[in-house]
């Protein structure tokens, strides 16, 4: 298990004081001046060397992210974007850094934006998150009051406006281009790639996209070293990672831990164990909704980490361990699923928009066995089309989870319908 | 949407257009529209929902036209369209609150306040709205009611926050089972060996 010593999110349950104050006695803006004054290039080098992978889902390496930015400012200016739009069904630890670590999400904003060129910076907040925008904005004001902020931040002669702005509870808006239209005030729908956001982001600009949680850890690594985080994890797989743990759990929580940590050592150290025991695992949802659900077999000896888990077709997405115990209707709770990629489609391609709502309808008759048999393969040929045929992932990520029921739980699917069609014959 | 509630004029109070200016200033030059949804926001909170009105004004001060703002204003589902409810109370009923019980959150909420999905009490103090994701899916089932997240409910502590709200009070925001935060209930199995020294500068 990971030691306390190594752990980067010091205040995660909000026992201690998230205040400037309270931020600097565990660690935060201890030197950052000095950090700066390595130069961007170095930064740039340390993070690589970290092995930092992007903890928004897509696990891409934060360093060499941020090298794809112009070396020289030009004529446009540089944007940082802080994807802060946490809305990953089963993902809910952005919002903890927010409200009690927030100083490590400014620390980390000023250290990034300077390592791109940024003078300024928006953080992308969900709308529904009023009281952790709050938290954020008052350690931002204080940051500015402090000198840490603003002309000349930290005396390190760089000057640095950041920003928050509230979204307005739109999921697709995690997209990193569709946040980029909807923080220029416009629908939040995602934008054909290329040219990406280094080339042509916010207004035009070069435009670094990170999340809350890749930001936030920046400073510790810069304080501790890229190969504390390196010596963390598995090659590839390196540091600590936020894991989200709900569902059928004694103990719900969000823990830090290391990357790799065997899922089922995961859930027993910090979450109490599975309900009713480890036997009585159905499958689990690895990395918030977008992911497909593993099977018990695989929950036995997997390691949560991007490249195990990309290994039995799944993925660490977000880290939000969804656990469902074998009294779950796995039918109706990827319906669910198709319900909501139905809500959150944003109605620019066509397969999606269109796709979202027939899979989520026919999806609903499989819950009650309203179907026939061939139908399960009709749904199965439909979420093909959908998948790789939109602008954004969102359709495959709509796809993936009915792929996934029917690879793993058939049986489950056409013993409904055959119960449905035999009460109906009896009915006849 | 009937056309007779749509009032006729709009206008940001004082404070709110102080508050606007500001929010506008945060946008680089030339990008002022930016700004649109932190304004339709701002609206909201002064009238309690978003007017035809509304939308007019802001696209007039942003100097957008009135499509563009409709546009944005009915693409997130945030802002009202029309009136809610004094209280509106959200409910997540997504695969996390699903799976941890928010059926019967759901239903106890529609038993105690005698509304549907998508309904206003006739007294005018309740909208009861089944939402998408909110975001705490480590304290579910969870709902939230204003700005505040209500956590880890019971059909028993769900009714009681609406009782407590109908008495005119404010229930406490968080966890309603007393655990802290989103730790595991019982308290945490990590950080649990640091201290902190006070600051010293």
């Amino acid at each position: 298990m990971l030691r306390d010593e190594d752990r980067i999110f010091t205040n995660l349950y909000g026992i201690h004081d998230w205040r400037l104050s309270g931020a600097r006695s565990r660690g935060d803006w201890d030197g950052t001046k000095a950090i700066l004054e390595r130069g961007r290039d170095a930064i740039i080098e340390e993070v690589k060397t970290s092995g930092l992978r992007g903890r928004g889902g897509a696990g891409f390496a934060t360093g060499l992210k941020w090298s794809f930015m112009p070396k020289v400012e030009g004529p446009r200016p540089h944007y940082l974007v802080i994807n802060a739009d946490e809305g990953e069904p089963g993902t809910c630890k952005d919002r903890e850094i927010m409200r009690f670590d927030p100083h490590k999400l400014v620390e980390g904003a000023l250290i990034a934006g300077f390592a791109i060129g940024a003078h300024a910076s928006y953080i992308y907040i969900r709308g529904e998150f009023v009281r952790e925008a709050e938290n954020l904005q008052a350690a931002i004001d204080e940051a500015y009051a402090a000198g840490l902020l603003g002309k000349n931040a930290c005396g390190s002669g760089w000057d640095f406006d950041l920003y928050v702005h509230r979204g307005g509870g739109a999921y697709i808006c995690g997209e990193e281009s569709a946040l980029i239209e909807s923080l220029e005030g416009k629908k939040g729908q995602p934008r054909l790639k290329p040219p990406f956001p280094a080339g042509v982001g916010l207004y035009g600009c070069p435009t670094t996209v990170n999340n809350v949680e890749s930001i936030a850890v920046v400073p510790t690594i810069m304080r501790r070293g890229s190969g504390w985080f390196a010596g963390l994890g598995r090659p590839k797989n390196s540091g600590t990672k936020l894991f989200c743990i709900s569902g059928h759990v004694n103990k719900p929580c969000n823990v830090e831990e290391e990357m790799g940590i065997p899922l089922k050592e995961l859930l027993e150290k910090h979450a109490g164990g599975v309900r009713g025991g480890w036997d009585n695992l159905m499958g689990v949802i690895p990395g918030g909704c977008s992911v497909p659900v593993l099977t018990k077999e695989i929950c036995d000896t997997v390691l949560m980490d991007f490249d195990s888990l990309r290994d039995v077709r799944s993925g660490l997405g977000t880290a939000a361990v969804i656990v469902m115990d074998k009294s779950t209707d796995i039918v109706r709770a990827i319906a669910r699923l198709s319900h909501f990629y139905m809500h959150e489609s944003c109605g620019q391609c066509t397969p999606c928009r269109e796709g979202t709502g027939w899979m989520s309808r026919m999806m609903n008759r499989m819950v009650t066995g309203d179907a026939t048999l061939e139908e399960i393969d009709v749904l199965e040929q439909v979420t093909r089309q959908v998948e790789g045929h939109t602008i954004c992932a969102l359709g495959d990520a709509a796809a993936w989870p009915i792929q996934g029921l029917i690879r793993s739980f058939r049986p489950e699917i056409e013993r409904r319908i055959k119960a449905r069609q035999s009460t109906k014959t009896q009915a006849a | 949407m009937s056309t007779q509630e749509q009032p006729t004029s709009f206008a940001f109070k004082p404070e709110g257009l102080e508050r606007a200016k500001a929010i506008i200033a945060r946008y680089p030059q030339g990008h002022q529209q930016s700004a649109v949804m932190p304004l339709l926001d701002l609206a909201q909170r002064q009238e309690g929902w978003v007017s035809n009105a509304a939308i007019e004004t802001i696209a007039d001060m942003l100097e957008m036209a009135p499509i563009r703002v409709q546009e944005v204003a009915t693409f997130y589902t945030m802002y009202n369209l029309k009136p809610v409810g004094r209280h509106h109370v959200q409910v997540c009923t997504n695969i996390c609150c699903q799976l941890k019980g928010s059926d019967e959150i759901a239903a106890a909420l529609k038993s105690s306040l005698s509304v549907d999905f998508g309904e206003t009490t006739p007294d005018g103090q309740f909208t009861l709205s089944e939402v998408e994701c909110l975001g705490a899916c480590c304290n579910a089932p969870m709902m939230q009611i204003a700005d505040d997240y209500y956590e880890d409910l019971t059909p028993d502590s769900a009714r009681a926050i609406i009782q407590t709200l109908k008495q005119g009070q404010t229930p406490k925001p968080g966890p309603q089972n007393g655990r802290i935060n989103s730790a595991p209930e019982g308290g945490p199995t990590t950080l649990t060996t640091l201290s902190f020294s006070p600051e010293k500068a």
